[in-house]
């Protein structure tokens, strides 16, 4: 594949990486799973900046987000597959 | 990993070696070797400063006085050494004596307000068996002791620039790893670089160090599963709790006040803490295991080997630490773009943010953006990093050499009598 809009770590992971700048909503982003080298399609639904995650799969308050197959949060407002993940809607159970 | 490959090129099953190790450049890391100074104490080094040391803030003004007299001298002023006592004065000298005891320095000059704790700084570097001497600003003034050390460094540097670099192995090299204004392409492909570098390096009988205590938050289980034994990993669990129950549970903010993760962080993607520590450990890579726990700025003793140590996340105030336990280089991973360097340790910066690659390219010395794009693999990273790493052992200034960064922050545990 060409060089890939988003990057998952793991197979379990509920969310990806943006990793190319000028996502607009609404672009159909390629996407590289490294432990497995598998490639998959998504759908964006809002302007995600480089570095920032999209979510691989519907989640609801509460739920656990999952990345490097870990977790690494939990999720405060409900999220749709291809939405962008950040501090607006998840956060730490450290602090 | 060199071993390995050594093993398949004798007995010609090259199709059968571990298939995560690259063959060609194991190969080439077994003929990896740097030119250094080695010192008295058989530690060595890849830079030949001579230091102008201040014990206490008091004396910053006559140590940069003397720096600026004597051309490529470094002094190094900080903001402490008075009306401290305890476990917290203990670390400010080991600090300021491992600093100046560092086989990247070749001499120092010590100034210090008074002559007896000045002297006990000169003291413990004369352990090393290299030249170093104190000079006391109590009954002499500023002017007449900036004359007579000035003096005394002019003496140091001439000697010291005789002095010849040789040939040394990787098992003779102290690297230390911390990142910094993380992103999530830090733990994508920066840090996993410095992984690769880790595990390689292991192999070859290097000495290195990873840190950071608290930015291993949410990941402190997986951490202590990579102590080389199970009494190790719960040697770090206990540091790990120490720092949470004495640094972060008495003054605990929401988010940390946005500090853990820090507002580079979270404009670069990073949510959580927990997040933020996954991407942090690639660091130490996939099979390297810890030996041993260190304190802040104690130097290692259980021989070759990667060390976890305990320290502040901040940047200057972890690599001032890993310097003064002994460490000659340092590979810092950055994805927004920190911009740290240190006196005596060479700190090479690697990014694989495209943007911070192309906005501040002056402050990167490893571009690994690459990784992103599927046009270079982790492995090929790695051995990419080597090569700059060598490079700069053998007196390739990193880039925040060049642009005269020398962070230098110690680390204080608690309010000053």
């Amino acid at each position: 594949m060409a060089a890939p809009h988003f990057i998952v770590h793991d197979t379990t992971d509920s969310v990806g990486v943006v990793v190319v700048e000028g996502i607009r909503k609404g672009q159909t982003l390629a996407g590289w799973v490294m432990a497995t080298d598998a490639t998959l399609k998504l759908a964006c639904l809002d302007a995600i900046p480089i570095g920032h995650k999209i979510a691989l799969v519907p989640m609801k308050k509460g739920d656990t987000v999952i990345k490097y197959g870990h977790d690494i949060g939990k999720v405060v407002k409900p999220i749709r597959k291809g939405g962008h993940v950040h501090v607006h809607n998840i956060k730490t159970k450290r602090w | 990993m060199a071993r390995k490959s050594r093993k398949a090129k004798t007995t010609g099953k090259t199709k059968t070696v571990n298939k995560v190790v690259n063959i060609a450049s194991a190969k080439k890391s077994r003929e990896i070797s740097f030119m250094g100074w080695r010192r008295n104490n058989g530690r060595v080094g890849v830079r030949n400063h001579v230091v102008i040391l201040p014990l206490d803030d008091l004396s910053n003004a006559a140590a940069e006085a003397v720096a600026n007299n004597i051309k490529g001298t470094i002094a190094i002023p900080h903001s402490y050494g008075r009306l401290q006592f305890g476990a917290d004065l203990e670390l400010f000298f080991r600090t300021l004596i491992g600093t100046g005891s560092n086989p990247n320095v070749a001499a120092v000059v010590v100034i210090g307000i008074e002559p007896g704790w000045a002297g006990r700084i000169a003291d413990g570097i004369a352990k090393t068996g290299k030249p170093v001497k104190a000079f006391a600003i109590e009954q002499a003034g500023d002017i007449q002791t900036i004359a007579a050390a000035s003096r005394q460094a002019k003496e140091y540097l001439q000697w010291a620039s005789e002095l010849k670099r040789q040939q040394c192995a990787v098992k003779d090299l102290w690297v230390s790893v911390k990142c910094g204004e993380s992103d999530t392409t830090s733990g994508l492909a920066s840090n996993p670089t410095v992984g690769n570098f880790i595990d390689k390096f292991d192999a070859l009988g290097a000495t290195t160090c990873f840190g950071e205590t608290s930015e291993i938050t949410g990941a402190e289980m997986v951490c202590a599963g990579r102590g080389k034994t199970k009494a190790i990993g719960n040697k770090f669990l206990k540091t790990f709790q120490a720092y949470m129950d004495e640094v972060i549970e008495p003054y605990k903010t929401d988010d940390l006040s946005e500090s853990q993760p820090t507002k580079g962080n979270i404009e670069g993607g990073l949510t959580t803490i927990e997040e933020k520590a996954f991407g942090n450990l690639e660091k130490i890579g996939k099979r390297t295991k810890y030996i041993d726990v260190l304190g802040p700025a104690e130097t290692p003793k259980k021989g070759p080997g990667l060390y976890f140590m305990d320290t502040s996340s901040a940047a200057a105030e972890c690599v001032t630490l890993q310097a003064a336990a002994g460490f000659v280089v340092h590979l810092f991973p950055t994805g927004q773009g920190n911009i740290i360097g240190n006196p005596i340790e060479p700190v090479i910066k690697l990014s694989a943010n495209p943007r911070t690659v192309r906005t501040m390219p002056e402050h990167v010395d490893l571009d690994v953006s690459g990784i992103l794009r599927r046009e270079m693999n982790l492995d090929q990273a790695g051995d990419k990093l080597i090569d700059i790493t060598m490079r700069t052992c053998n007196g390739r200034l990193t880039a925040a050499e060049a642009l005269g960064h020398r962070e230098f922050s110690l680390t204080k545990l608690y309010r000053s009598a």
